[in-house]
């Protein structure tokens, strides 16, 4: 059996640095805190029902699934962009969506991030910005820890394509 | 973190989402904690109990979607600092009595509630309000398990014999209390 729900402060407080690190991978700065709201708005609509199991896994699914919608939203706005864009937008300061005190290339990074698929930025992005073990995000992502391990693995292929085509445009 | 954590509790206390606030309020007997649900009043842990059992207990026995929210007990905070500033005679907060016990123990707190500040009963006084004359043992129970004390003034409920009996918060405070009502 389940042990009893933590109070939701407790939870709250357990978890809301990490997922605002995902959410800030996930949507960039400027997003995230709404998202990060809208995130733990839902958390404690479905709190009473949910399993103590593994509250951290349980939230990332929520904070990923207000990711892509905000994604979705805003990609009506703005149609996806192809790597030369992403550079594009990187190189003209400041991009939409670069945090305060980023360095241009930081900045660029997180504009490549974006640019990967869903699952791929949200698996690099937990692996590398929240710092979670493989297990653990495949716990998040809903998937294996080898299907994890892969997602991170092809993003980072598509983002060292990045780097090296945004090194030959920027030297 | 404190903003994030206030925002978040508005909106959930606009949207229905927010079964139990609570906040601390300093005292001069020390840090009261104080927790409302869209009730009322429903819990007040005296100094000496640590904050994380009570927020475990809440959680436990009212809902698990406990949150900080000092907005929803703010009356409750003035008329605690007035009461302890000794300005204060009568506690008007609305309670919610889901944390104890319906039948006699309920009885024996609802009793207790009308105790005027100034009086004391004894615990067979007690007893015999709540419809049971020979249960004062059980009523000592029934106060011992007081989940909203000061305001339902189970301090004012002593012995027979002039000994001020048990507290959940300790005598001294009993004590302390009583002193600040001119009670002993």
């Amino acid at each position: 059996m389940d042990q009893a729900l933590p109070p939701f402060q407790a939870f709250l407080e357990e978890h809301l640095e990490a997922v605002r690190a995902f959410l800030r991978g996930m949507v960039g700065p400027t997003d995230a805190e709404d998202c990060l709201q809208e995130t733990f708005i839902a958390a404690l609509r479905a709190y009473p029902r949910a399993h103590s199991g593994n509250l951290r896994a349980w939230v990332f699914t929520i904070a990923r699934r207000k990711a892509i919608d905000h994604q979705r939203s805003r990609s009506r706005e703005y149609p996806t962009a192809d790597v030369e864009q992403v550079v594009d937008r990187a190189n003209s300061a400041p991009p939409a969506d670069a945090g305060i005190g980023m360095s241009p290339r930081h900045s660029a990074i997180w504009a490549a991030v974006a640019e990967l698929p869903p699952g791929q930025r949200a698996a690099v992005v937990l692996r590398f910005a929240v710092d979670l073990r493989y297990r653990e995000v495949g716990e998040a992502l809903g998937t294996s820890e080898d299907a994890a391990r892969r997602s991170v693995h092809e993003g980072l292929k598509k983002l060292r394509r990045s780097a090296a085509e945004l090194k030959e445009m920027t030297t | 973190m404190n903003d994030f954590v206030e925002q978040l509790a508005a909106r959930a206390s606009d949207e229905g989402l927010l079964d139990v606030a609570y906040a601390t309020v300093d005292t001069p007997v020390g840090s009261v904690v104080v927790a409302a649900t869209k009730r009322g009043l429903v819990r007040v842990a005296l100094p000496g109990e640590e904050l994380d059992g009570v927020l475990s207990s809440l959680a436990e026995n009212v809902s698990p979607r406990v949150i900080a929210y000092p907005r929803r007990l703010d009356e409750a905070r003035r008329e605690l600092d007035e009461y302890f500033a000794g300005e204060r005679q009568r506690f008007e907060l609305p309670l919610d009595w889901s944390l104890s016990h319906a039948g006699f123990y309920r009885r024996v707190l609802r009793a207790t509630a009308k105790v005027p500040f100034g009086d004391v009963i004894t615990y067979s006084d007690a007893a015999k309000r709540a419809g049971s004359p020979r249960a004062f043992r059980a009523a000592g129970s029934a106060l011992g398990s007081n989940p909203i004390p000061i305001v339902v003034p189970c301090h004012r409920v002593v012995r027979s014999g002039g000994d001020l009996g048990n507290y959940g918060g300790g005598p001294e405070l009993k004590r302390y209390l009583l002193e600040l009502e001119h009670a002993i």
